[in-house]
């Protein structure tokens, strides 16, 4: 079913794109723009989390772990909340310019290839390093034993150790964060624009909305998909690869970078990602605390929209992920996981647009805005969720299988008293994840609202465009808490007295 | 009866033929080498394994193409035969009806089972909160309320001492001198074989013989069971 909505829209698209009006100037500008900006993105990304997670991987310092935790917070960040903030620090009136201004030099200009940039930077850093850092720890603490034995100094456990797990894990990691940035829409929607900054989501966006030539909307989709396509199925391939060797999970004790000279270095990585994390959330922050007085009801009936759609997106998600789950666990078809995979591949927009065209001869797209927007998240939380409920299935499986056949359990029963409650706090947690990325959700929802129906990432982004950048931190910071608070709640409620 | 004709059994690229007949009621210990396929014999009767080629008969009925859990069968497994997040009487009860459903009358038979393991006064508790013997009794309980015709045991008590595990088979022979079930128990220790065992059958070389008397094959092994016997 899944695959017939992915697959559906997506032949929908290629239909209408036939009928198009070929492949003009800004479109190639567009192309061209996609690709550069999301390679600089990864490029910058994944060499900044080098230092970053090499110093992680050296230090035990108090509050590493939370540090950790919290660069797992953007994937579930609204990117409109991150977007303030980064303004908030970055931008024109932002502090970094008001502190320039004050030594009488120019203040900054985010917009453009550079904020796009910096945006997607601060989104995939965290993601970058904690997937390096990941190569990091698997290195068995024995080699590092072994090369402190050995006298090893840094260049030579860089040379013995690092370099090749670096080998081995930087290009899925830039693979990883390339195929994300391809099909960034809301970040070049804020902070991109004009025929120098856009992304081929926004020119999707931008044929739809401004020209409603379905046409060059679908061609620029058909693009799209090949592009993320390609991309998404190299990270897979990339990002599949096997560990270098196991160890016998010993402490882990470093030996090396006692130097005054390291400890700088790597107090400093540190340090950077810190600030480079917090500052622009604690300044969203700020400007949201005296923006919450400023809310209208708007903004209210927005946040309640939001609330409804994460809810229903939720559900549809439960009810496609948690089948499929139990299929692909019980080894029933390859074919559904394959499809859950798809939804990585295609885009918001894309879907989108796919939908609008199936829709559009039978009924009006934009009576169904919110409906739309809840399916097409869930079906964007989809892959995440299979790849969070899989293992446990296979375990819950292997495990109780054959106890519940023998009991007869079969059916219902199963899902009841066994499936369920064994997959309680993956269920939370797939859950919390995908009421908050819904709830941050700015895509597919610009396409099909009309003036009277609004999202709250979508009312943030109309107060930002009416320049009332008080009000619209304000409701950023509600946005803020409502998605952290819905992930929080689920995924406690899934661990909330489970048992081993 | 129990009839297992001209069947062959692959698991895995290892098989097992047996051609044997168990009668009703009688208790069976299946000895033999490790690796010789006594677990892929009783899996085989259970539903999990299936016959590549013969059949399998149970008072007349075939079974051969019966789900694990349509099959006159129950069976305790070496690990996991509780569900940790369920309580005792629910892990008990599911013998009775696998949606927990249970009615009044019915949840007075869980109590009464529970009571003749001796764990009348745990309904309440979780598997974690019990000793091995205990989780074993449970385990047993289930068993009882299922009044199923065919018992199979893969090595239930293997992790208990050997004070508990004989505890626990002499439990076992009440249960189904109660029930009159037909019990088939995996073993490697003959010392099991002889507490509770009528038969034996044996298992090596590829191919499940037809029962024997314990003691008389016990007390005069062929010799691929003396060489396994020591």
């Amino acid at each position: 079913m899944v695959a017939a909505l992915i697959l559906g829209t997506l032949v929908a698209v290629a239909l209408r794109a036939e009928a198009g009006s070929g492949f003009g100037p800004s479109d190639w500008a567009a192309l061209r723009f996609t690709l550069m900006q999301a390679l600089l993105s990864a490029g910058l990304s994944v060499g900044l989390a080098i230092g970053v997670a090499r110093a992680l991987a050296r230090r035990r310092f108090r509050g590493r772990s939370l540090l950790i935790a919290l660069l797992g917070a953007p994937f579930i960040l609204p990117v409109i909340v991150a977007i303030l903030g980064l303004l908030a620090v970055f931008g024109r009136a932002g502090w970094i310019s008001q502190i320039l201004v004050f030594f009488g030099l120019e203040p900054l200009q985010i917009y453009g290839l550079h904020g796009v940039v910096l945006a997607h930077v601060f989104f995939n850093l965290p993601l970058a390093t904690r997937l390096i850092l990941q190569g990091w720890q698997e290195i068995p603490a024995e080699r590092f034993r072994l090369a402190a034995q050995l006298n090893a100094g840094p260049a030579a456990i860089w040379q013995l150790l690092e370099a090749p797990m670096l080998r081995r894990v930087v290009p899925g990691a830039l693979a990883v964060v390339f195929a994300i940035c391809l099909s960034s829409f809301a970040v070049a929607l804020t902070l991109g624009g004009g025929p120098r900054a856009t992304t081929i989501e926004l020119a999707i966006y931008q044929a739809f909305r401004f020209d409603f030539d379905l046409g060059r909307a679908a061609l620029l989709s058909a693009v799209q998909l090949g592009l993320t396509g390609v991309a998404g199925f190299a990270a897979l391939r990339v990002a599949d690869n096997e560990g270098v060797g196991v160890g016998l999970d010993r402490a882990l004790r470093r030996w090396d970078g006692e130097t005054m000279l390291a400890r700088c270095l790597d107090a400093g990585w540190i340090l950077f990602a810190t600030l480079f994390l917090i500052l622009p959330l604690s300044a969203m922050a700020v400007a949201g605390i005296s923006g919450m007085f400023l809310l209208q009801a708007s903004v209210w009936v927005a946040a309640l929209t939001s609330v409804l759609v994460a809810a229903v997106s939720t559900l549809l998600l439960l009810i496609l992920a948690l089948p499929m789950a139990a299929a692909v666990a019980t080894g029933r078809s390859t074919l559904i996981e394959v499809a859950g995979i798809l939804g990585l591949a295609a885009s918001p927009l894309v879907i989108g647009t796919g939908l609008f065209i199936v829709i559009y001869p039978f009924a009006d797209p934009f009576a169904l805005a919110l409906p739309v927007t809840a399916l097409v998240n869930a079906v964007m939380a989809l892959p995440f969720a299979l790849r969070i409920l899989v293992p446990r299935a296979r375990e819950v499986m292997a495990r109780y299988g054959r106890l519940a056949l023998s009991l007869n359990m079969a059916g219902g029963p199963f899902w009841w008293w066994v499936f369920l409650p064994r997959m309680r706090a993956q269920i939370g947690f797939a859950a919390g994840l995908a009421a908050a990325l819904s709830m941050g959700d700015l895509g597919v929802i610009t396409l099909f609202a009309d003036p009277e129906v609004a999202t709250l990432p979508l009312q943030v982004y109309r107060l930002m465009g009416a320049y009332r950048m008080e009000a619209a931190a304000g409701a950023a910071l509600l946005l803020l808490i409502l998605a952290m608070g819905a992930f929080w709640i689920l995924d406690r409620g899934g661990r909330w007295h489970a048992e081993a | 009866m129990l009839r297992l004709e001209s069947c062959e059994i692959e698991n895995g690229g290892f098989s097992l033929s047996a051609d044997l007949q168990v009668e009703a009621g009688a208790k069976l210990a299946i000895i033999g080498p490790s690796g010789a396929g006594k677990s892929t014999l009783i899996e085989a009767i259970a539903g999990f394994l299936p016959l590549r080629a013969g059949r399998l008969y149970w008072q007349g009925d075939d079974l051969t193409e019966r789900a694990p859990g349509q099959r006159p069968v129950a069976m305790l497994f070496q690990d996991g035969n509780l569900f940790p997040h369920l309580t005792v009487a629910q892990n008990a009860g599911l013998g009775l009806r696998a949606n927990l459903r249970l009615s009044r009358p019915e949840q007075d038979q869980v109590q009464q089972a529970l009571s003749r393991v001796g764990l009348g006064d745990l309904a309440a508790r979780k598997p974690a909160e019990l000793s091995g013997g205990q989780q074993s009794r449970v385990a047993l309980a289930r068993v009882l309320l299922q009044r199923r015709d065919i018992l199979l045991l893969d090595e239930p008590f293997a992790a208990l001492g050997p004070a508990l595990k004989n505890e626990m088979l002499d439990l076992v022979a009440e249960i189904v001198s109660e029930t009159g079930a037909t019990v088939l128990m995996v073993s490697h220790d003959p010392r099991d074989a002889r507490r509770i065992a009528d038969q034996v059958i044996l298992v090596a070389e590829g191919r499940a013989q037809p029962p024997l008397v314990t003691a008389e094959l016990l007390d005069n092994p062929p010799p691929v069971l003396k060489a396994y016997l020591g």
